[in-house]
């Protein structure tokens, strides 16, 4: 594969090759999973390449036991990952909690594809930009990042491992069918080019060690099992240690920590790109795939003397609230194409100043093929 | 500034006949020409019979959309794909159309070429199994959209080792294929000259 050779070379690659190229470039040493279309491809790389590194690739029985597998992993010291689409990532709601709760870093890749259930498992859909925020029980942020081109799958893949890393969490890559599945040309940058960021490790004599080390603000070390710290992990509220509590002030501690650790960090979180927005009095809300069918549609719209720019995010959660308040700020109009019944739109109603507010245009497909650029640029037209 | 190039292809039938393989080995040799390509695909659940259908956008500059919908060249390798796709054919796009199961045409495109593919990858070669690379190299010479060493290149790359010769021998019956189509056309156009 790319990865192996030396100097930079342009390589055709699928959407999911890319993924599965940036975790091994991030250092991924552990990946259990359970193959599901349109992720596959993943997992048939991964079972590959990781024994040929001398790491470990295990097929589980389900989707519960590959997230389950990853976080004992990732506690064993592991850069685990696991793939997915649609109903593995329902089955992994539970263990993605429990990697939240416990702080255990991982990544989870979903390839969405058409819901609920079996749905359409060969086309796109993006149903689950709810669902990777709120999906499961409990209430803790998500950290999810969306790319829309090969190149970005590579980028993202091992930016969700140091994020992973960095903030002891479990990191969503949400992909597109059509992204999964789609080759584009990339250059995979050498690596030395390419900064990894692992979990800090502990400094401190073992009895000294705490699991949720407080004092180091949000970011604190993790030790793994076999190093000669001893710690506990569990899915309850827990203190400093990690061992069970019910005293409101350790449990919202905790749950306070979990919430801090993200909205004190959002600048390094949220990632957007911002296209011919300079002068734009109209704009596209897009991510992923659609973000390519709007960036189509403005250049078309621009064509034709239409002032229509682009906000894309790249993080989408935790939710670019900043750039999106100054978008409908300085525009007329925001159409939110996108593959779901109003997801995004729903998230934007959130941030306009009055209910009454007309300026979101919604613009939905939900029967498996993608909103096209002159679709996008007819409903543009449809509302000036 | 160079003249964009923006091109729309298509490869449409039925799972099992190697389209998206066709459509992988057509972006290959499109890279190895230098040029910026996307290739996309839509399949249904089956992994034999059903839909399938393999995209290529072929351009120098950035592709932002990646499907083929308003196609430059497209080829039909069933009855179902060419009734399907045809009428999304650009105004002088080339239409390719294996007319082993292809019967009827909805459209009237001059740039039309009917030829029964399956058959002649059986009769000629022994197996229907390269019915894509054949139609592949036939559409290659027809249009110039990648050059024809771009092309093997991308063959020799792409398919398993075992399979190569077969391929290349398909490749090469595609060409000799398309340029008898192309002299006979010619000689089509200089009777009509001559009348």
């Amino acid at each position: 594969m790319a990865q192996n050779s030396q100097k930079p070379v342009l390589t055709l690659m699928q959407g999911n090759e890319a993924v599965a190229a940036g975790a091994l470039a991030a250092g991924c040493n552990y990946f259990a999973g359970y193959p599901i279309t349109p992720s596959t491809e993943v997992a048939e790389i991964l079972a590959n390449e990781l024994p040929k590194r001398g790491h470990t690739f295990i097929q589980m029985e389900d989707e519960i036991a590959s997230i389950a597998a990853i976080i004992g992993a990732s506690l064993a010291g592991a850069k685990s990952f696991t793939a997915t689409s649609g109903p593995g990532f329902s089955l992994m709601q539970e263990g993605i909690g429990f990697a939240k709760i416990t702080e255990t870093p991982c990544v989870v890749v979903n390839v969405q594809r058409g819901g609920p259930s079996t749905g359409l498992p060969t086309s796109p859909a993006q149903g689950e930009i709810m669902q990777s925020r709120w999906g499961s029980h409990g209430d803790a942020p998500a950290i999810v990042l969306y790319p829309d081109s090969v190149k970005e799958s590579y980028a993202l893949t091992i930016r969700a491992f140091n994020l992973a890393e960095k903030y002891r969490t479990c990191v969503v890559l949400l992909l597109d069918e059509v992204l999964g599945h789609m080759r584009e040309a990339i250059t995979i940058p050498d690596a030395s080019e390419i900064q990894i960021i692992n979990r800090i490790k502990p400094t401190v004599p073992a009895n000294w060690y705490k699991h949720y080390d407080e004092n180091q603000k949000y970011l604190s070390p993790l030790a793994s099992y076999g190093e000669g710290y001893r710690f506990h992990v569990t899915g309850l509220a827990h203190d400093a240690q990690g061992f069970p509590t019910n005293k409101p002030q350790e449990a919202g501690a905790m749950m306070e920590r979990l919430q801090k650790k993200i909205v004190h960090n959002i600048r390094d979180l949220v990632q957007i790109e911002s296209y011919k927005m300079e002068d734009a009095n109209i704009a596209i809300f897009a991510a992923g795939i659609m973000a390519r069918s709007a960036k189509a549609a403005v250049k078309m719209a621009r064509a034709e003397g239409l002032k229509v720019g682009l906000l894309r995010p790249l993080t989408i959660w935790p939710f670019p609230d900043d750039a999106v308040r100054k978008m409908l700020k300085n525009v007329d109009y925001v159409v939110v194409p996108e593959l779901n019944q109003g997801q995004f739109l729903h998230e934007l109603r959130r941030l306009v100043k009055s209910t009454t507010d007309s300026k979101l245009i919604g613009l939905q497909r939900v029967n498996g093929t993608l909103i096209t650029p002159t679709e996008i640029l007819q409903k543009i037209k449809d509302v000036l | 500034m160079s003249k964009l190039v923006f091109k729309e292809i298509r490869l449409s039938g039925s799972g099992g006949q190697g389209l998206i393989l066709g459509g992988i080995i057509l972006a290959n040799a499109a890279v190895n020409d230098g040029n910026k390509v996307t290739q996309t695909q839509s399949y249904g659940p089956e992994s034999r019979g059903g839909y399938s259908r393999a995209d290529v956008i072929i351009s120098n500059e950035d592709i932002n959309f990646p499907e083929a919908i308003r196609q430059d060249i497209l080829l039909s390798l069933t009855q179902e794909a060419c009734d399907k796709y045809s009428l999304d054919l650009k105004q002088g796009g080339i239409l390719i159309v294996d007319t082993t199961f292809v019967k009827y045409i909805a459209i009237q495109a001059p740039n039309t070429y009917e030829l029964p593919f399956t058959d002649i990858a059986q009769e000629q070669l022994g197996t229907q199994l390269v019915t894509n690379i054949l139609s592949l190299a036939f559409l290659v010479r027809i249009s110039g959209i990648v050059n024809e060493k771009s092309l093997e290149k991308a063959i020799r790359k792409t398919v398993k080792p075992a399979f190569v010769d077969l391929n290349i021998k398909a490749m090469k019956l595609g060409f000799s294929l398309a340029t008898k189509e192309k002299r006979l056309r010619q000689k089509e156009e200089d009777l009509e000259v001559q009348v």
